[in-house]
């Protein structure tokens, strides 16, 4: 090895990255493309607008799937965003550093790593059985709520720490309590990126599964209330590609999440751009 | 200031005081419900003969989940085989060595594949994967299948963290380097890669409790196979996998048995992300040493 | 304020667009219920259990809401284990078997047998083997028969495919075939439904599964048991005998709604609609 010159070196090192690093973009935005490619034909409005068939002949659209999966991340939001909001303002604002909020911060770290079927198993031995939620909506809302906690009240934290200190110095030197400080003009300062966040947290909710399978029943069924079973977008995926053969809605559907991701992707890149790039402004 | 504000001032501070708490809290029941779930357990079975047992057959009463215990390492490890190496790679692409315009395109692209749902790798594994790896021998349903899919899903992960920890090696080393007349490939393996070390290791070990954790397209993919995996190209089924496909079939001590599973799967990955914690944490005092 | 009217935009847009959605959805939820005022019959009548059942559970809900359009059924797969134990819980209305209860399961439930059900022993269209006895079946799913050529087939290794333990399906299989000394292999591929079971048999040529016979369809080919091939046709002049029931649960008597989808199943339009792919119990 040692023979080989730095020159050399150099010409088949670059080499190596550059085959490694365009093959690994190339094949993973090759599985997006086929699936879209695969799914789009078989997208129509008829078929987001068509109850599916029954819950094993994969005939039908996914009307019920799209407002089960409303359903289920407008209950979860509901929960998480306050909650979460109000963890933040308190690490943010609030959070001597001491023990407890050490404990804390750990806390948010190490459920932010738990796998999904974790909180599924909690979900179902808490909210599904112990509570009789039964398998529902609800109890899968419930169970989301844990997971996103962390990713909420983390980007939450970011999004209010990069508010300047002279609002708030400004706004105490005014007169103003602590309290006014933080709800008048911390968190309206702060606002995009709270919704970032939030948006962030819909596009998570929209790719879970495990947690879900084990909450939420699966039936395809319109759900009447928040507990009815229920089906989200990602378990019609699997659904679909496990139990009939009916691949293309499969793929139809998986396109759906994949355009899904996307806009969320998009919108939410633009938003911090914004405002992130107003916040350094006023510095 | 008047009473009221202060009334006010004291219970929001209580709220997002609670707001805060509920993290902990949701850990702590997380933590408690699974371990009264699973303890019941040990009382038919030992510990020992629960982790190192080679049988699972529920309805005889044998819970042994070495097969799964193996089959959750070796797909993780494999598709970490693959996927460290290949990940740097495009990592030291984005950071480095792509025109600006390449990266420009790539790194939002990397992004959204970090938010694709695993099901929709899994229905991929399922329709092209499983035929192309049957033709290898096997049924397809295989570690093999399983850890490619995995590999897919657990890249961008890897590449957009390390690309983050390269880009925030400072300037100032790279343009020494390179001023010394060290090569590209010279700055980069001697100085970059050193330097971004920490990161590129807290998002391998990101990377593996992702892997560790994937449910639903291992289901998809791995054949659910209660045997001991011998071959790559055998089907197998790992942790996360045995609690999703039993846990509406189960009762009694079958149920406690699915939640003890998943005592193993929460101890596996808490030692895993005290890892990453601790790799994150030196990795940010080694920066702050680098920037006084 | 530029900042604030930003703001103020992307909340209303949010909003209105949330209004939106929720919006269709309520109108989609409200429409069945209002179409017809004339009937007595209304409510949810709830069933989970069995994935052998839920496909005609799900033709028999459907076929009862056509009658009383204010009654909804709504049905939820699981398994056998899940369909008893809900039904024991109160957590459902009906719970859904596929199996006959054991003793231990018995105390509180009332069993209706709704309809019953072949095992038929299915592989890939493209196997060339279209017999097999009991005892070739037995060896094959215990692991002692691993190549087709054994059978008289090609030199292939045989992918076996069978369900959970905890499976209506499988207890069933275990006690009408297998016997109770032969164990399914733990080699063999575990999939989580009938769906995924007929799924995986249609794209693996060399795969043998056993599936209820409401479930066999164009993609599988039905395999002769002792000469008797499990199909519909069989099971109902009764040459093929692998049948087992198939029950509906409810914790004590049913009463109300839930009696009155019970008596409609039984009755000759319900059991019509299970001479579709099932055998009727009358």
């Amino acid at each position: 090895m040692r023979n080989i010159s730095p020159k050399t070196a150099q010409k088949i090192a670059m080499a190596g990255i550059w085959a490694g690093g365009a093959v690994t973009v190339g094949i993973l935005l090759l599985i997006v493309i086929y699936v879209l490619l695969r799914g789009i034909p078989s997208l129509s409005i008829d078929f987001l607008f068509t109850a599916p068939k029954g819950g094993l002949s994969g005939d039908g659209g996914i009307s019920t799937i799209i407002v089960s999966t409303v359903y289920l991340i407008g209950t979860t939001l509901i929960i998480l965003v306050p909650v979460g909001i109000g963890a933040a303002i308190y690490l943010a604002e609030y959070a001597p550093s001491n023990k407890f909020t050490g404990v804390i911060r750990y806390g948010v770290e190490v459920l932010a790593g738990v796998p999904s079927i974790i909180f599924g198993l909690f979900g179902f031995a808490l909210f599904v059985t112990a509570l009789h939620f039964k398998f529902s909506i609800l109890s899968g809302a419930l169970t989301l709520v844990c997971i996103l906690l962390p990713t909420m009240i983390r980007t939450t934290e970011e999004a209010i720490k990069g508010v300047p200190q002279a609002y708030r110095e400004g706004a105490l030197a005014l007169g103003a309590t602590r309290w006014q400080t933080i709800s008048r003009v911390v968190i309206p300062a702060a606002m995009p990126g709270v919704i970032t966040a939030t948006i962030l947290c819909i596009g998570r909710a929209i790719g879970e599964t495990a947690c879900l399978y084990v909450t939420m029943g699966g039936s395809a069924a319109m759900p009447s209330s928040l507990l009815s079973g229920g089906r989200t977008l990602s378990l019609q995926v699997f659904y679909l590609a496990m139990e009939t053969r009916a691949l293309d809605k499969a793929m139809a559907t998986a396109a759906v999440l994949i355009l899904i991701i996307i806009i969320v992707n998009t919108f939410t890149t633009w938003l911090a751009h914004r405002f992130y790039a107003r916040m350094g402004g006023n510095v | 200031m008047k009473i009221s504000h202060y009334i006010t001032d004291r219970a929001a501070k209580t709220t997002v005081l609670i707001c805060a708490a509920s993290s902990i809290l949701i850990l702590v029941a997380i933590i408690i419900f699974i371990v009264l779930q699973g303890l019941p357990t040990f009382q038919k079975v030992s510990v020992f003969n629960f982790i190192f047992g080679m049988e699972w057959r529920p309805t005889n009463g044998q819970f042994g989940i070495l097969p799964m215990i193996v089959g959750s390492i070796a797909v993780t490890f494999g598709a970490l085989l693959l996927a460290i190496p290949l990940g740097i790679a495009c990592a030291i692409l984005l950071a480095d060595v792509a025109p600006h315009r390449v990266r420009q395109i790539l790194r939002p692209a990397v992004e959204l594949l970090v938010g694709i749902p695993s099901v929709v790798y899994g229905l991929v594994g399922l329709v092209l994967l499983v035929p192309a790896v049957r033709q290898l021998g096997g049924n397809g349903f295989s570690i093999l299948t399983a850890s490619l899919v995995l590999m897919a899903m657990v890249l961008p992960t890897i590449i957009s963290i390390s690309d983050d920890a390269l880009r925030a090696v400072p300037r100032a080393y790279k343009e020494g380097a390179l001023a010394l007349g060290a090569t590209r490939w010279q700055t980069i393996s001697r100085v970059l890669l050193p330097s971004a070390r920490s990161g590129i290791v807290a998002s391998i070990v990101l990377g593996m409790g992702r892997a560790v954790g994937e449910t639903m397209a291992m289901i998809m993919v791995i054949g659910n196979s209660i045997a001991f995996p011998k071959s790559p190209l055998d089907p197998a089924r790992t942790l996360t996998g045995n609690i999703a496909v039993e846990i509406n079939y189960a009762s009694g001590t079958h149920e406690n048995a699915l939640f003890a599973t998943g005592i193993i799967l929460l101890l596996f990955i808490i030692i895993l992300n005290s890892i990453t914690i601790t790799v994150l944490k030196k990795g940010i005092h080694k920066y702050a040493e680098h920037l006084s | 304020m530029n900042k604030t009217k930003k703001i103020t935009f992307i909340l209303v847009s949010t909003l209105l667009l949330l209004t939106a959605i929720l919006a269709g959805c309520t109108q989609k939820t409200t429409t069945p219920t209002d179409t017809n005022t004339t009937s007595t019959l209304a409510g949810t009548i709830t069933e989970s259990g069995s994935t052998t059942v839920q496909p005609l559970a799900e033709q028999l809900g459907e076929a009862f809401s056509t009658v009383y359009p204010q009654v909804k059924v709504v049905i939820q797969g699981g398994g056998t284990a899940v369909g008893i134990k809900a039904a024991t819980d109160g957590t459902v209305d009906i719970g859904a078997a596929s199996r006959d209860l054991t003793d231990a399961e018995k105390p509180g439930l009332v069993t209706t047998v709704i309809a019953r059900d072949g095992i038929a022993i299915i592989v890939n269209p493209a196997q060339s083997v279209a017999n097999l006895t009991k005892q070739q079946v037995i060896d094959i799913f215990s692991g002692t028969i691993t190549n087709w050529k054994e059978v008289g087939g090609a030199d292939k290794k045989i992918t076996v495919v069978s369900r959970e333990e905890g499976s209506g399906t499988r207890t069933a299989f275990q006690d009408l075939i297998l016997g109770k000394t032969a164990q399914i292999a733990a080699t063999a591929i575990l999939q989580p439904s009938n769906g995924a079971i007929r799924t995986t048999v249609a794209g693996d040529p060399s795969a043998i599964a056993y599936l209820s016979c409401g479930y066999v369809d164009t993609s599988v080919k039905v395999v002769n048991l002792d000469g008797v091939a499990g199909t519909e046709a069989n099971v109902k002049n009764g040459t093929y005998k692998y049948v087992r029931p198939l029950l509906f649960i409810t914790k004590g008597q049913p009463s109300g709604l839930v009696k009155s989808f019970l008596d409609f199943c039984l009755s000759d339009a319900g059991q019509n609609i299970v001479s579709i792919d099932y055998i009727p119990v009358k």
